[in-house]
This record gives C-alpha cells, sequence and structure tokens, in this order.
C-alpha cells in the first residue's frame, strides 16, 4: 500500500470491472480484465489466470490490519476451471455446475466478473492491497503463493464437523447458523435440479436436431407425389429446427441468468456458513479461555484472564461484523435474485414470443400448403 | 341449359379408353347421330339435349367412381389438344370439332335455350360435352335412341334410377325459364322420360358402380344447374311439379349461384378460342370443390326421393377393378382427387368387459353420417378389439389379392392387454388403452376413406350391426406374428423378382422407393421415440425443480423472495404439465402417424407381392400353353387325328387361361398403380394435416408460456 490518503484515489469503480476476453493455452485459462478507477476515466487491462483469482483471494482472507476480519462474508470464488479436453464434460459439469456451460466460458468469465464486482463493492475489502495490485500490477502475482489454501481447508473441515453442532450464546446468530445451513442444501438442490432441467432441454434441442436433419434425409425429387412430400417434410423440418433453436435460447437463458444466480447464491451461502463458522470457532476459543480464567490458580489468573478479554474483545468485533455482514448479506442477495429472475423472466418472455409468432408464421405456410 | 351443362362432371376417365375403344367408334356414329336429334330435339323440345351426347359414349361406373376433377380435365385437355383424335374421347366431344354442322346446331341450341350470344355457343358445346354427366346421355339414349341404343347404354350406363328422376327436373326448369314453353309440355315430356327411363334403369340397378360421393358429385352438378335455371328463368313452376328434387335445388341454389356466375365469365373468355382451357380447369376446380362439400347430402336426398329402398350400390372389388385399363400416369394422379363425403366416425369410451384373463376391451362405434348406404343419420356399436381384426381380415381376404392396400389395424400387445387385464388403476395401461383407442379409430377412417373399401357390406356391418359374429383366428394374423408374415413375403417375393423381368419401370421405381420410405421412416420413428423420451424426462425433471424451488420458498426468511419463490414454483409446476402434454403431443401425433405408416407400406409391399403373383400366374399359362403347342405339333408330327383334338381343344382352353391370367394381372398392376398413388396423396394428405396439428400445439403451448411468465414476471419485480 502506498499510503493511506491514496486509498480513495486507488478505490476501483466495482461496476467497471469487467472480464473481455478470454484465451486457452493448454489447461491454462487468462483473462483479460478491465477497469476504472473512481477517479479517473482510464482504463487499465491486466491478464490474470485462475491462480492470480486464488491469490487474490488468499490475500483477503490474510490481510492482518482489519479488525473483525473472520466476520467478512468472502465472495466466493468459483472452482477451478477445467479446460483441459482429456476432461470430460461430465466432471466438469459435477465440479463446476452451470460454470461449465456456455460458449467459450463465458458463464465462468461471468461468475469471475462477479466476484471481482463484489470484492471492489465490499468495504472492508475494496481496501485490500491485493485488490488493487490484483486489477493493476502488470505482473502476475499468483505465482508468488503457495498452496496452503487446500491444507487449510481440510483441518477446516475437520473442525467443521467437530463445531458445526456447538450451541451459540446469541439467538441471532444460532438461528442464522440453523438457517444457513438450511437454505446452503436447498439451494444447492435446486441448483442441481435446474441443472438437470438445461442440461434435458439442450439434450432435446440436440434430439430435435438429429430429427430435423433425418427428415431432410426423406427429400424425393422422383415425381410430382413425391415432391409433394419431401416439401411437406422439408417443412417439418423447419419446424422442429425452429423448435430446437427455441429450446436452446430457452436454456442458454436459463444459464446466463437463473442458473449463474442460483450458483452465486449457493456459493455464496456457502461463504456465509464460512464466516459464521469462523465466529463458531473464536466462540469455542472464547468459551475455553473462559473455562480457563476462571479454573486458573490465583496466580495464573491474571494472565488468563487478559486472555479471556482479548478474545471477548475480538469476538464481540467479530459479532458485530459479522452482524452487518449478514444484514448487507440479506439485503445483497434478495435484490441480486430479484434481477436474476426479472432478467431470466423477462428473457423466456420474449424467447417465448419469438417462437410462437415463428411458429405461427409456420402455421400460416403449411395451411396454405397445398396438397 | 348450356350453363347447367357446364356445371356437371363430365364422365369420363380414360381408363375405359380401352375397353371401350371399339365401342367409341360405334359411339362416335352415335354421336353424330345423337347430335343430329339432339339439335332436332333442342328445335322442337328444349335445351337439355347438348349434353345428351357426350355421355353416350362414356361408362357410368367411371364417371361416379372417378373424382371430378380428373372427369373435368381430362376431357378438356383431351378436347383442345387432340379434339377428335382421341379414342377416349365422348362421342359429344368428337362429334362437335369434326362435324361444322354440329356445332352450328349445338349453337342454335345454346342460343335458344340460354339467349347467349353466338360466340358462347361453341365453348359451350364443348364444355357441356366435357362437363356432361352420364345422366343426360342416358336421358338422351333412352328416350331418344329408344331401344336400339338401349343395350349400348345400359353397359355404359349404371345410373341409378334417382339419375333420371334428376334429369327429368332438370329439363323441366330451363325449358320452362329459357324458352318459356308452356309447362303442360314440359310436364308431358318429364312424364313421357320418365317411364321409360326408369325401366332401364331399373334393370341397371344390380350392377350399379355408384360410389357415394362421386355420385354425389356428378349429381350435385345438376342442380346447380337447375338452380342457374331457375335464377334466370325465376321460374317457379319445376318446385311445384317436382317437389323433391325442387326442394334438392333450391336448397343448393345459393351455395351454387357464385360458382354458376364464375363458369360462366370463364366460358365466355373461352368461347373465344380453343386454347383457353387453363381457365376452364381452374373453374372447374373451383366449381368442384364447393360441389363436393354438399354434395353427400344432396346426393342423399336425391336418392332418397327416387327410391329410398334402392339398395346402396356395392362396389365390388371385380366390378371395380375391371374398370382400369392401362392409363397414363398423369392421368392415374389426376384421377385422386379429394373425395369428400359425410362420414364421421369415433371410437370412444373404452370399457373392460369381463374379468381375469378373459377380460377385454369395448369400445363404442359411433358413425355420423348422411350417405344413404347407411340406414340412420347415427348409430353407435360397441366392438371389441378382435372385432377390429376380424374386420381387416375380411377386407383383406377379398381386396388384397386385387392389388387393393387395405390399411392394417394396430397390432395386438400381449403386453399392454395382459396389463389392462391385471391391472386396476395405472397410468401407464390407461395410457395403453387411449393409444389403442385412438389407433382405432385411426384404422378405422382409413377405411373408410378408401373409396372402394367403403362400398364394402362388411364394414358397413361392421358400423351398423348391433351383433357381429365373432370373429375367430385373429391371433395369428395380429399383431408381430402379422408383421413377421409380411416380411417373409417380401422376401419370398424379392427372390421372385430377380426372376420376373419388369416390364414397368414404374413399378420396380416404386418398390425401391417403398423400400427406402420405409427404412427412413422407421429412423424416423426411432427419432421421434428419442424425442418424447427426452420430454417426458424434461417433464420429471422440471417437476423435481418445482419442488425444491417449492422447498426453497417455504424455507425463504425474506417474506417477498419467498413468496416470489412460491409463484415459481407453480409456474414451473404448470411448465412441467406443458411439457408433459407436449411429450404426448409428440407421441400421438408423430410416432403413432409414422407407425401407422410403416405398417401401411407393409400393406403397400403387400399389394406390390399380389401384382407378382398374378404375373407368376400369367408366366406359368404361358408356358403351359407352350408346352401344350408342342405337343400338338409333336401329334401332328406323328400324324395322330385322335388325339390332335384334344390337344387342340386344350390349347384353346389355355389360350383363354392365359389371356385371362393376363387380363388379371393388367388389371391387378393398374390396380396397384392407383392404389399407390392413392397411398401417397392420402400420406401427404395426411402427414400435412398432423403437421399442422402439430403446429398447433407448438404454438398452443408457447402462448400458455407466455402467459405463465407474464403472470410471474410482476411477482419477480415485487421482490423488495
Amino acid at each position: 500500500m502506498k499510503g493511506s490518503n491514496e486509498d480513495s484515489a486507488q478505490s476501483v469503480n466495482g461496476s467497471s470491472i469487467k472480464i473481455t476476453d478470454v484465451t486457452q493455452d493448454g489447461d491454462t485459462l487468462t483473462f483479460a480484465i478491465t477497469s476504472q478507477k473512481s477517479s479517473s476515466s482510464a482504463g487499465v487491462c491486466v491478464f490474470r489466470t485462475y491462480e492470480d483469482f486464488e491469490w487474490l483471494q488468499q490475500g483477503l482472507f490474510s490481510q492482518e490490519d482489519v479488525p473483525g476480519l473472520q466476520g467478512v462474508i468472502f465472495p466466493p470464488l468459483p472452482s477451478k476451471p477445467l479446460p483441459s479436453t482429456s476432461l470430460s464434460q461430465a466432471k466438469a459439469l459435477k465440479q463446476l455446475g452451470f460454470l461449465a456451460l456456455g460458449d467459450e466460458w463465458m458463464i465462468y468469465c461471468k461468475a469471475l466478473e462477479l466476484y471481482l464486482q463484489q470484492v471492489a463493492a465490499h468495504t472492508t475489502l475494496s481496501k485490500s492491497k491485493a485488490l488493487y495490485s490484483f486489477l493493476n500490477s502488470s505482473e502476475s502475482p499468483g505465482k508468488q503463493c503457495g498452496k496452503k489454501g487446500i491444507l487449510n481447508r481440510l483441518s477446516q473441515a475437520m473442525e467443521e464437523m467437530r463445531k458445526e453442532g456447538h450451541k451459540d450464546v446469541d439467538e441471532f446468530f444460532q438461528s442464522e447458523r440453523d438457517s444457513s445451513t438450511n437454505l446452503s442444501a436447498l439451494f444447492k438442490l435446486s441448483t442441481e435440479k435446474f441443472l438437470d432441467v438445461v442440461l434435458n432441454k439442450q439434450r432435446l434441442a440436440l434430439a430435435c436436431g438429429h430429427f430435423s436433419t433425418s427428415l431432410h434425409l426423406c427429400v424425393n425429387q422422383d415425381n410430382p407425389t413425391a415432391v409433394a412430400f419431401s416439401k411437406i417434410c422439408l417443412k417439418l423440418s423447419d419446424i422442429i429446427e425452429a423448435v430446437k433453436i427455441n429450446y436452446e435460447k430457452v436454456s442458454d437463458n436459463d444459464i446466463s441468468t437463473l442458473g449463474l444466480g442460483l450458483d452465486l447464491e449457493s456459493r455464496y451461502q456457502e461463504a456465509k456458513r464460512e464466516m459464521l463458522f469462523r465466529r463458531t470457532c473464536k466462540l469455542v476459543e472464547l468459551e475455553t479461555a473462559n473455562r480457563n480464567s476462571e479454573r486458573a490458580k490465583p496466580n495464573k489468573k491474571a494472565i488468563m484472564e487478559g486472555v479471556q478479554k482479548a478474545t471477548q474483545k475480538e469476538f464481540d468485533i467479530i459479532s458485530s461484523v459479522a452482524k452487518q455482514e449478514i444484514e448487507h448479506y440479506h439485503r445483497d442477495r434478495v435484490s441480486l435474485l430479484r434481477d436474476f429472475l426479472i432478467c431470466w423472466c423477462e428473457k423466456q418472455l420474449s424467447t417465448a414470443r419469438e417462437s410462437s409468432a415463428l411458429l405461427s408464421q409456420h402455421l400460416d405456410a403449411c395451411k396454405k400448403f397445398a396438397v | 341449359m348450356a350453363a347447367s351443362s357446364e356445371r356437371s362432371p363430365p364422365p369420363f376417365p380414360e381408363s375405359e379408353e380401352q375397353e371401350l375403344e371399339h365401342d367409341l367408334e360405334e359411339d362416335e356414329e352415335d354421336s353424330e347421330e345423337g347430335a343430329d336429334i339432339f339439335t332436332g330435339g333442342t328445335l322442337s323440345d328444349s335445351a337439355m339435349d347438348p349434353p345428351l351426347p357426350v355421355s353416350s359414349s362414356e361408362p357410368p361406373k367411371d364417371i361416379f367412381s372417378e373424382p371430378p376433377a380428373d372427369t373435368f380435365k381430362d376431357p378438356l385437355n383431351k378436347t383442345s389438344a387432340e379434339k377428335a383424335a382421341s379414342g377416349g374421347l365422348s362421342k359429344a366431344q368428337a362429334a362437335v370439332p369434326v362435324k361444322v354442322a354440329a356445332d352450328e346446331e349445338l349453337d342454335d341450341l345454346f342460343s335458344d335455350s340460354l339467349g347467349e350470344s353466338g360466340a358462347a355457343p361453341v365453348t359451350d358445346a364443348k364444355i357441356a360435352p366435357l362437363l356432361d354427366l352420364g345422366e343426360e346421355p342416358q336421358k338422351s339414349d333412352v328416350i331418344k335412341k329408344g331401344a336400339g341404343k338401349d343395350d349400348a347404354s345400359t353397359e355404359v350406363l349404371s345410373a341409378p334410377q334417382n339419375d333420371v328422376i334428376k334429369k327429368d327436373i332438370f329439363e323441366e326448369p330451363p325449358k320452362g325459364a329459357a324458352k318459356d314453353l308452356p309447362t303442360d309440355i314440359k310436364d308431358g315430356n318429364a312424364a313421357g322420360k320418365k317411364p321409360a327411363s326408369t325401366d332401364l334403369f331399373g334393370d341397371d340397378d344390380d350392377e350399379d358402380l355408384f360410389k357415394e360421393p362421386l355420385g354425389a358429385m356428378t349429381k350435385k352438378p345438376q342442380g346447380s344447374l337447375f338452380t342457374e335455371a331457375k335464377s334466370e328463368a325465376k321460374a317457379a313452376r319445376p318446385e311445384q311439379s317436382n317437389s323433391a328434387a325442387a326442394d334438392l335445388f333450391t336448397e343448393e341454389a345459393f351455395t351454387v349461384t357464385p360458382v354458376v356466375a364464375a363458369a360462366k365469365s370463364s366460358v365466355n373468355t373461352s368461347s373465344k378460342t380453343n386454347g383457353l382451357h387453363s381457365d376452364e380447369e381452374d373453374l372447374f376446380a373451383e366449381a368442384t370443390v364447393e360441389l363436393s362439400l354438399d354434395s353427400p347430402h344432396n346426393d342423399r336426398r336425391k336418392r332418397e326421393a327416387a327410391k329410398p329402398s334402392a339398395p346402396a350400390p356395392s362396389l365390388s372389388a371385380s366390378a371395380s377393378t375391371s374398370k382400369p385399363q392401362p392409363k397414363t400416369l398423369e392421368e392415374l394422379e389426376e384421377e385422386e382427387k379429394e373425395d369428400t363425403f359425410d362420414l364421421n366416425i369415433s371410437v370412444t369410451n373404452p370399457e373392460k368387459v369381463g374379468d381375469g384373463m378373459n377380460a377385454y376391451m369395448a369400445y363404442k362405434v359411433s358413425t355420423q353420417t348422411s350417405l344413404s348406404m347407411f340406414r340412420s343419420k347415427q348409430f353407435t356399436v360397441r366392438r371389441r378389439f378382435s372385432d377390429f381384426l376380424g374386420l381387416y381380415e375380411k377386407l383383406s381376404e377379398k381386396h388384397a389379392q386385387n392389388g387393393y392396400i387395405v390399411p392394417p389395424p394396430p397390432e395386438k400387445s400381449i403386453l399392454g392387454m395382459t396389463k389392462v387385464k391385471v391391472g386396476k388403476e395405472d397410468p401407464s395401461s390407461a395410457e395403453f388403452v387411449e393409444r389403442r383407442r385412438a389407433a382405432l379409430e385411426r384404422y378405422l377412417h382409413r377405411v373408410v376413406s378408401h373409396p372402394s373399401l367403403l362400398q364394402d357390406p362388411d364394414v358397413r356391418e361392421f358400423l351398423e350391426k348391433e351383433e357381429l359374429p365373432r370373429a375367430v383366428s385373429t391371433q395369428a394374423l395380429s399383431g408381430a406374428g402379422f408383421l413377421k408374415m409380411i416380411n417373409k413375403a417380401t422376401d419370398a417375393v424379392s427372390k421372385m423378382t430377380i426372376k420376373m423381368n419388369e416390364s414397368d419401370v414404374w413399378f420396380e421405381e416404386k418398390l425401391q422407393e417403398v423400400e427406402s420410405e420405409d427404412q427412413q421412416l422407421r429412423k424416423l420413428h426411432a427419432m421421434v421415440e428419442s424425442l418424447v423420451n427426452h420430454r417426458k424426462e424434461l417433464s420429471v425433471n422440471t417437476a423435481m425443480f418445482a419442488k425444491s424451488v417449492a422447498m426453497l420458498g417455504s424455507s425463504e426468511d425474506n417474506t417477498a423472495l419467498s413468496r416470489a419463490l412460491s409463484q415459481l414454483a407453480e409456474v414451473e409446476d404448470r411448465i412441467e404439465q406443458l411439457h408433459q402434454d407436449q411429450a404426448s403431443n409428440d407421441f400421438f401425433i408423430f410416432a403413432e402417424l409414422l407407425a401407422d405408416y410403416i405398417r401401411l407400406l407393409g400393406a403397400v409391399r403387400a399389394c406390390f407381392d399380389q401384382r407378382m403373383k398374378a404375373w407368376q400366374r400369367w408366366q406359368d399359362a404361358q408356358n403351359m400353353l407352350q408346352k401344350k403347342r408342342e405337343t400338338e405339333a409333336k401329334l401332328l408330327w406323328a400324324n395322330k387325328p385322335d388325339k390332335l383334338q384334344q390337344a387342340k381343344d386344350e390349347i384353346v382352353e389355355w389360350e383363354a387361361k392365359v389371356s385371362q391370367y393376363e387380363r388379371e394381372f393388367e388389371r391387378v398392376s393398374a390396380t396397384v398403380r392407383k392404389e399407390v398413388i392413392r397411398f401417397e396423396k392420402e400420406k401427404s394428405r395426411d402427414f400435412k394435416k398432423q403437421i399442422i396439428r402439430y403446429l398447433e400445439s407448438l404454438l398452443q403451448s408457447q402462448q400458455q408460456l407466455i402467459k405463465y411468465w407474464e403472470a410471474f414476471l410482476p411477482e419477480a419485480k415485487a421482490i423488495a
């Protein structure tokens, strides 16, 4: 960080962050990210790989000078993309869900873009040094960081098993934890189901395509009757093609709106749970400290109380930050989901209108068809 | 009268040409005579005469059995192109172009009757003969030529009695209107003619070949004629004198007049040159369509008026098959003109009868018709599945050997039926029953839409009779076994094909077409099946998604969001229903259509086989004849006069057989040709119909979708 007075100048206009391009080189995807500082209109363009994103996320986790960092809901980073062709589509789907769909990683880029925007829009995280260098440094920062993330996750998972059921002292957090666990499972389920629906629509579009192609094979120009029949077949082929295109459009709409929204939401729920879990860990720590200070022998009591007080203070800060974060998150997610739903609905509506107009054209043409 | 003559479809199919060729020569002479007579008659009598010559040369059977378009076109084309040259032309036509005198006479006729200008008559004369039905010729023959012609005319014309009456009716108005002749005279004429004609026709009733739809068409035109005459002359007379007929005509009057007007205008234009035939064709096509719409009704009424008790003429296979002679392809194709008829059959109310393994499904077969061949307009019978199979068996026994494509019934499904028998309420068995019901309905539709099969007494019995004798041995014929049999037969025949040096390329090509089409349809069927499966899957997935969204909605804390999610769940539920409907639409419209046609193609192949068999018989007979001749030669050489006579007799016998088999082969070939063309037209029409249905269903579901989304959008926007 260069100086606190430059903070505001450095802060990036969240909505200006765009991923404009993605190139694939072997197993590596490189994203072109453009952004604008809120103070100037000049844009910056950098190239980042997924490792750089991981580095950024790690950097956000490990900020040292932010009080109550553990109470922050970190915007969730999508999982690692699997561009390698050696991996089957099915595996990519399993790991990435909706993000694996769409042409040329469009949806994945969109998700990363959303991630960056959310980081930039976050009151605490937007000040982070890591974000600044991520968006501005021409060098790739990702290579500097080790892979401790995985180890962390593993140990976290172990702890989670133990502490998940820990009773909370605060009713607000207790209910948040419960509902979060519940909702995150439900969102995951819905996302999966929706993914099934979308995949099914894609298969249907494919089947329509096959059908329409094989109708072309029925064409026979030998005699007038056959020509008439061939015309009918071609007409039907056109119609099935229209149906196919309709399904493609509908599934694209599904992916780019509600699919992305549900995916983001379920990842966010996960992030929230992680935050709550971090807080719970702190709570456990605090309670241990409390017990220790009570049981402590008089000679150690002062130290124990000191520890207990420090932990208590830390826990209070975390709790208050968490409370704010949760409220903020609730507002955000509702408006986010609302936008996705509206967008989805509008797209579906326009697609349905288009296709119904097209179909009625076909119908008219068909009725005029002399046989 | 001239106008009226335009209306009536010209009865004459080229198919008769060969059969009648020898007749024609005579006929031509006759026609000339007839023309003379007519002209004479015209002067004295009335306008009705001009049309007479036409029909005398043509056999009425054809007229009736063949669609009007055909009749219209043929005569026109011919008149324009070859005029008198073509042997198949009607006497009248021949007479008109050839004999200038005749034309003039006709002109006179027309001008008198219609009061039109001199230009019109020429065309009128031409058109009139072309269009004229067999009825008029009959009249002329009967009335004017007397007994001498009767033989010829009876052979040629098998017109029912109603026709006679119609003619009479018909004659009267024009006379009264155009000529202002005393009504008394008209009546007198009518009366005088009636008896004579009825006698004649009474004889002919037996061989009545008359098919309903066609007959209707032929009659209709007259009606229109009549109305025209009426409207022009505004003579109320005919109605009173001939009440039944008059009613008929009055009814028609409104619908017909525009057509008549059109006809007239075109006539005028065409009067200038011969080259304007296209106009005429259009005109007639138009006219035909309109006429055909009302025709059955008209037909029925006329029949009732004429002779309600007269048995509906059954067009026996032999009668119709004897008719087709080698024709050109175009003619055959033209022959297949849409025949609309008023016969609506529905298969409803599937009902399980009995218990256990002896249970069966009974279906209600309701028929709504105005065809006079049925006893009443509406009747309902209960039939079980094996009855349908029995009907098929009977029909194929009678008609398949003649080269007809007998529509195959749905296959017997032991698995499906066992489920129905055992299971109580199971969605899959309900689907099975519905699927079979629809298939049976389509099957019956196909049967009755075949003009020859409709005439079969078994069909009528099936539709009408309260109790049918229990069909036996349907087991062997139905289901997969049946298909296998066809396949076997086809294989056997394909071996034979190698031996048969196909004289007609058309058949060879068609057979190949049928084979490849079979492959294609099977492929398409598989595609549609997978499409249907995907749709079903989609509807299941959508339902699951809806369920999870509903759960999400119920555990969501934000009330607005929760509400919207619940709404979304409902929307998805409805969409699921849409997908389900679409799946069943896909299935019932396409999968079943394709399955039907795969079966039908089997029947088409079977009719090719029949032709092959006929050919085989003919060849065998020829070989036999060859042997007999060799024996004769040997005997001659050996000088054994006693055995020689026997050998000669045998040769004569085999010669007869050879020519008989040859005729049979020709006949079957012609029928197959006709049937295949009919089948193809039917197929195009069927597919078109189904595609429209499909499109409508697609469109409807899209519109439904739009409604759902439109309803949901405000809900989404309402999320705070």
